[in-house]
């Protein structure tokens, strides 16, 4: 299986605080991977360093067939790469329709100009429909997102990313205050999304890791502890002493 | 989602009719072309009150659609001021001088016609010579061009420094309100070259032109709207499409766009440019109506100004920041030309025009408090909008973001 993305030997401090500390993670072309951890494991900083939001002090993140280097990419450069990011509180823009948010996550040209003189093709907007279908707001696309109930937000920002057609998909927490059939829902969705892109999914609640089924990355104190099936992992003396133990 | 523009925003159109039934009003009740029920200087105060509602526009757009509270925008309003002032002192102070020098036995080379200009304009801070700057005051069609040119430059330059090193919030308020001081500064010196803080008289005259004050009132008044009109259709247009869709983003959430992939800086920098340009085009047509400009224009109080006309519209929405600069300017025009009545309270007499400022502020404070969506959000109340509940939060975790009550 050829890499996607590949991170070597990463580290990053903050205020003295070392936040990852030489973190080594590779991931595949259509992998479903979920990352664990407990707090102030560098999860977050993890997805930080990825997306370009923050820069390692040390280390290579290296992406792609092609081997380009992320660490001089801006991140809206690294969006359009092909790395999409969904944040842990549902971001969406409320001011704006199901359909609006939609059309501007939609893969397409991304300068001003463009933007200025986009007008939504018919192929744009069945796009959008068919989206909108995949997450259960077909009949909300009017609506204001800012309307909408939190579970809907969620996957109106997974439609969003799916929208963005990116090759690496990050997720954070997206089974944050969801009721459980919502987080069914949430699970098919990312289980699909794997199946043409590597998804990588962080998460807390073990259950949904279960129903995930994927292979499975411990992080503690910014680097990896362990690393395979969820049953391998949580038979690990280590892992259970640093979070499975509390 | 396939209708046309105008049916998507009725609002213009609505728009559009009212401005040109109140231009023709105006025409029609003008002493220049009507029956003389509204004096010329009255005209004059409509006409600016239209430039001002034009530069609201942009300043919406900046602020109440991308989120950039600056506090600069008057800087390009007088800059565009200051270019066409230009052209309108040369070429009037040149029609004087060839006119009185002809009266000489010989006949004057075109240097001494030059060095008489220099002298008629720059006697007053004790120089002759033209600076550089005035090299295209000759021209009107270059002096036209550096309208938007020359602010354009600076908008651009400015923001390409501060965007990059992503200035935000009220950083970048009080770095664009020090760009405005500073110009201000500079321009009040003598030597600065645009004749210190006397600025350019004057302008009210158009070179060549016979026709009386009561016409060519009229006449900027009608470009007033006329450019008024076209911006509004401009503004209108552009927050329509994904481009509106991605300045409002960035103003609830410039995070987020970013990871969507849009290069937040450059639509900031094409949002501040522009409006910049819309700015000073707006000055270009409000100072031959005012008649004079001088550094004192750009201070930053009147870029504050311009914030509060906005906030009282009602901001992120066009139509509120016409409302707002149309509504305040006017009200502001009638209390501090002596017009309001004083009220004696027997120990004390309020005089308006010393009080004005401090009702004005209390306003500002209470549209801020109680009814954050400004004049404009009155439309709401008459077609019965139903706003979402957010239970309190913002639309964003940005700065500029909307609040909830403001939101639509």
């Amino acid at each position: 299986m050829s890499t996607l993305l590949e991170v070597s030997g990463v580290s990053v401090t903050f205020d003295g605080f070392r936040a990852i500390n030489n973190l080594s993670f590779q991931i595949g072309n259509a992998e479903l991977r979920a990352v664990i951890g407990p707090n102030g494991a560098g999860k977050t900083t993890f997805m930080d360093i990825v997306t370009g939001e923050t820069r390692p002090d040390e280390g290579r993140v290296i992406w792609g067939e092609k081997s380009v280097s992320l660490l001089r990419m801006s991140e809206a450069k690294i969006a359009q790469a092909g790395i999409g990011r969904k944040f842990q509180k549902p971001t969406v823009f409320e001011d704006q329709t199901v359909q609006e948010n939609l059309l501007m996550a939609l893969k397409n040209k991304r300068g001003w100009l463009g933007a200025l003189f986009y007008r939504p093709l018919a192929g744009d907007l069945d796009k959008v429909r068919e989206l909108a279908t995949e997450i259960g707001l077909k009949d909300e696309l009017t609506r204001k997102s800012g309307e909408l109930s939190h579970g809907q937000k969620q996957w109106l920002e997974i439609g969003m990313l799916l929208a963005q057609e990116p090759r690496l998909l990050l997720v954070d927490e997206p089974a944050a205050g969801m009721t459980p059939q919502e987080r069914e829902h949430t699970t098919d969705l990312l289980v699909q999304a794997a199946k043409s892109r590597a998804v990588v999914v962080v998460e807390h609640d073990m259950e949904f890791v279960r129903r995930l089924n994927c292979k499975v990355t411990v992080l503690h104190e910014g680097s990896v502890l362990a690393e395979g099936s969820l049953d391998h992992v949580t038979s690990n003396q280590d892992v259970i002493d640093v979070y499975l133990g509390r | 989602m396939d209708r046309s523009f105008v049916a998507k925003n009725p609002s213009v159109l609505v728009f559009l009719a009212i401005l040109s039934l109140f231009a023709l009003g105006v025409t029609v009740l003008s002493e220049g072309f009507g029956i003389g029920v509204i004096s010329t200087s009255f005209v004059k105060t409509l006409g600016k009150a239209l430039c001002l509602c034009l530069i609201a526009v942009a300043m919406d757009l900046v602020w109440g659609f991308t989120g950039i509270l600056s506090l600069g925008h008057f800087a390009f309003f007088g800059l565009g001021g200051y270019m066409i002032g230009m052209w309108l002192m040369y070429e009037r102070t040149r029609l004087i001088v060839v006119d009185s020098l002809a009266q000489a036995d010989i006949p004057p080379t075109s240097a001494e016609v030059v060095d008489a200009i220099g002298t008629q304009i720059f006697g007053v801070v004790g120089s002759s010579e033209f600076p550089f700057i005035w090299a295209f005051s000759h021209s009107l069609t270059l002096q036209l061009i550096l309208i938007v040119l020359v602010p354009g430059l600076l908008a651009l330059i400015f923001g390409w420094l501060a965007f990059r090193s992503r200035v935000t919030g009220v950083y970048l308020s009080i770095l664009t309100q020090a760009m405005t001081l500073a110009l201000a500064l500079y321009l009040f010196q003598n030597d600065s070259g645009l004749r210190g803080n006397n600025g350019l008289s004057g302008l009210q005259n158009l070179p060549g032109v016979t026709a009386s004050q009561d016409v060519v009132s009229i006449w900027f008044f009608w470009a007033s709207a006329l450019a008024l009109g076209m911006g509004y259709m401009l503004a209108a247009w552009i927050v329509s499409g994904k481009f509106g869709s991605v300045i409002r983003g960035i103003r609830d959430n410039e995070a987020r766009v970013r990871f969507l992939g849009y290069s937040v800086e450059v639509y900031k920098l094409a949002v501040f440019t522009l409006t910049a340009c819309i700015a000073a085009i707006a000055g270009a047509l409000y100072y031959p109506q005012a008649g004079i400009i001088n550094p004192e224009e750009m201070a930053p109080i009147a870029s504050i100004y311009l914030a509060v006309w906005v906030a009282i519209g009602g901001r992120g929405r066009l139509y509120g920041a016409v409302i707002g600069a149309a509504f305040v300017s006017l009200l502001s025009t009638w209390f501090t030309g002596g017009q309001a009545p004083d009220i004696p309270l027997g120990f004390y007499t309020i005089k308006w025009v010393d009080w004005w400022q401090v009702l004005l502020g209390v306003s500002f404070v209470l549209v801020t408090l109680f009814a954050p969506q400004g004049i404009g959000g009155l439309f709401d109340l008459l077609s019965n909008r139903h706003h979402p509940d957010r239970h309190g939060s913002n639309l964003g975790p940005d700065d500029g973001a909307l609040r909830e009550k403001e939101a639509s």
